[in-house]
């Protein structure tokens, strides 16, 4: 069977798992629509938070990212486990003993205000949609990578598939295709990572693999990469403190990506769903032990494609390329323009200059058939006509692939069979499409339950609350598509935006709700906005604005810490100012710190 | 359930409460140990040591944090079931000496 036939039959496979489960998990009130009933089991929940929360981004990018970045990768690695911690001991048990539906839910309620509460779904609704235009993106990709389909087709087929399940089950639905989606996403990271393992150093477990000697030339794999990169003029694999990421950066960043997560609206309301305190305390467990067979695996993955890709193209002739670099090189992820030499040569930092590999990036295949068509020229003309490509590509900051290729075309570069590599296109598929729905389900319900049904029209009954979530919902998928059909240019810029906001609006404000009963309305309020247009006008400015990186050297990744910290000193200055919290809301602020007792939200769903 | 009308009562969730504080402080201790010092902030100094094949601050930044993550979760979770334990059975035992419990 050929890898074409082999990649349709597994993606039709998982797709028709979705629908099944979507049938049999439809739902008819506004409890199984957005919290699932709160009948989800411990285990269930942290399988569906995990594969929730590990997107496309997750899935495709960030192995090849850390295979490029070498120690600093870890900021990501540390940044969106380290959340979870937070996430399970100072949020989740709390807000799931709050027992609504919602994360504005909470800020509304406990700070007594619409005000903070339309603060809230405003920053919902963004965080979700900038997240959600990069999976629908991703949904395209993997369809055009491995299908050969056009990538605004393959948008189409996730947004219908996503319309039918979310709108059918809502988080119901949501919740049990997940469990399933974990499934395909896992073993298409692991089935690979393990394959290569044992066929480069012998070790079964990719983790030991890592740190074990190369069966080939006896030395351990990670002096054998600080010695390749060195020679390629890269910083060591290795090395603390690279370049751009000191040690300022890498703690901020590492922090910001920590807090953000904690903050994420997509995650914290899985935790609505389960059965009770206790319950949500091993939810966050499950979900993190879930998360970190991918996350263990990931830098694995990373240092052995990072082996791969160094040894199978360095000093290699157009006759000697392997058969994979032929394949990927159609799709812009990696291009080869040669010095003259006729030998490819990888090289970076010191010897960027003479580097010989890149990636295609935004550029349209008309400009980039031009570029190359002028580079042939300048090679044979010896300089005199047309102009250096590789020149021009450095310029746009293009040099070297595309981080992507990692995961996609590793099990390519390992000779793996082709149902493990059709596996991978359709792990790819669930881990973009079950962030997305989750993130679907975050944007309706913050619209159809705290806009319409909170705030607009308090008396809705349950079908037309239910309804308004379907349209919603549906409406949301449709605009996600848009999204992934026309990306915004700045989609991978807006993802440090998502976590700077989070981290900058929600925890802080959350935290303070739980462990403070003395915060009031007006302080949280000036701390949020404090934070968010700290947060947002760093980022625009040194991103669009030019703006030099004036607070401590911190990029725009990491300044989410600044404003985190911002919102809490501005929140805390001003509560001696402003008269506590009503009697009602100390009440329930005790309420939730104490798992025993009868408080409303309990009585209300027994 | 502020437990305002009853300073036994009241006594006992304050208790609970700043049980589960103590224990929060020392876990997010670890977490910030583990983490942000040994896999930033200590992490050029600690790559002098090896741990097998791995430079200890590399292999705490991408292995050795998100290990003592999932452990930290765990052991809160573990904890706080005998807290809850141990809150129950006093609340019982406040119940049944004829303390008023509202709700």
């Amino acid at each position: 069977m050929s890898q074409k036939s082999w990649t349709f039959l597994m993606v039709g496979l998982s797709f028709a798992l979705y629908l099944f489960i979507a049938w049999r998990t439809r739902v008819r009130d506004t409890h199984g629509f957005y919290v699932a009933g709160r009948g989800v089991p411990a285990a269930a929940n942290g399988m569906a938070t995990a594969a929730d929360w590990m997107s496309a981004a997750s899935f495709i990018s960030m192995a090849g990212i850390i295979s490029t970045m070498g120690y600093a990768g870890g900021v990501y690695l540390m940044g969106w486990t380290g959340g979870f911690v937070l996430l399970a001991l100072l949020l989740a048990p709390y807000l799931r003993k709050f027992g609504h539906f919602t994360v504005p839910d909470f800020v509304g309620d406990r700070y007594e205000s619409n005000v903070a509460r339309t603060v809230a779904v405003i920053c919902a609704v963004f965080v979700s949609f900038t997240y959600v235009a990069g999976q629908m993106r991703g949904v395209g990709i993997v369809f055009s990578r491995f299908l050969e389909v056009d990538i605004d087709v393959g948008v189409a087929i996730g947004m219908a598939l996503v319309l039918v399940y979310a709108t059918l089950g809502g988080m119901k639905g949501i919740t049990w295709t997940q469990v399933a989606q974990y499934w395909v996403l896992i073993s298409a990271f692991l089935i690979p990572a393990i394959a290569i393992s044992i066929q480069l150093t012998g070790q079964p477990l990719p983790q030991l693999g890592m740190g074990a000697e190369l069966l080939r030339e006896g030395v351990p794999l990670l002096a054998k990469l600080d010695g390749l990169h060195a020679e390629l003029g890269f910083a060591p694999y290795t090395e603390a403190f690279a370049g751009g990421w000191d040690r300022v950066n890498v703690f901020c960043t590492a922090l910001a990506l920590m807090v953000g997560t904690a903050g994420l609206p997509h995650v914290i309301v899985r935790f609505y769903t389960v059965r009770n305190v206790a319950a949500a305390r091993w939810s966050g467990f499950w979900a993190l032990g879930f998360i970190a067979l991918l996350y263990l695996t990931a830098p694995a993955t990373a240092a052995f494609a990072r082996y791969f890709l160094i040894e199978s193209l360095q000093g290699r002739s157009e006759a000697e390329l392997p058969e994979w670099f032929r394949h990927w090189s159609h799709t812009g992820l990696i291009l080869w323009l040669d010095d003259g030499d006729g030998r490819v040569r990888y090289a970076g930092g010191e010897a960027l200059a003479e580097n010989e590999l890149f990636r295609a990036g935004s550029l349209g295949a008309a400009d980039l058939a031009e570029l190359r068509a002028g580079h042939e020229r300048w090679l044979r003309s010896s300089g005199s006509e047309g102009a250096d490509g590789r020149q021009a590509l450095r310029e746009r900051g293009l040099s070297g692939p595309d981080p992507d290729i990692i995961v996609l075309a590793t099990p390519e570069m390992a000779g793996l069979a082709s149902w493990i590599v059709a596996l991978v296109a359709a792990g790819g598929l669930a881990a973009a499409l079950s962030t997305a729905s989750g993130l679907l389900l975050v944007i309706s319900s913050s619209v159809a339950h705290d806009l319409y049904y909170r705030m607009l029209r308090p008396d809705a009954s349950e079908a037309q609350q239910l309804l308004v979530g379907r349209l919603v919902i549906g409406l949301a998928v449709v605009v996600a598509g848009l999204f992934g059909i026309f990306p915004p240019g700045f989609v991978s810029q807006v993802v440090a935006f998502a976590f700077g906001l989070a981290a900058a609006s929600f925890f802080p404000v959350i935290a303070l709700g739980i462990f403070s009963r003395r915060v009031g309305t007006v302080p949280a309020i000036a701390g949020m906005t404090a934070g968010i247009v700290f947060t947002a006008a760093y980022i625009l400015g040194s991103v669009y604005g030019g703006m030099p990186r004036w607070c401590f050297g911190i990029g725009p990744q990491g300044i989410g810490t600044v404003g985190m910290l911002l919102n809490f000193a501005v929140t805390l200055a001003l509560t001696p100012l402003f008269p506590p919290p009503s009697a009602e809301v100390r009440a329930l602020i005790d309420r939730i710190r104490e798992p025993e007792g009868a408080g409303p939200a309990v009585i209300a769903e027994a | 359930m502020s437990g305002g009308e009853d300073p036994r009562l009241h006594a006992c969730i304050q208790a609970y409460w700043r049980r589960n504080l103590r224990l929060m402080a020392g876990l997010l201790a670890v977490w910030a140990f583990a983490g942000l010092g040994c896999g930033v902030l200590l992490a050029d100094r600690l790559n002098a040591f090896r741990l097998g094949g791995f430079p200890l601050g590399f292999w705490f930044a991408q292995q050795g944090s998100i290990l003592v993550f999932v452990a930290l979760i765990g052991v809160y979770a573990l904890a706080m079931r005998r807290l809850d334990r141990i809150h129950h059975a006093e609340l019982e035992a406040l119940r049944r000496s004829g303390a008023p419990r509202e709700g």
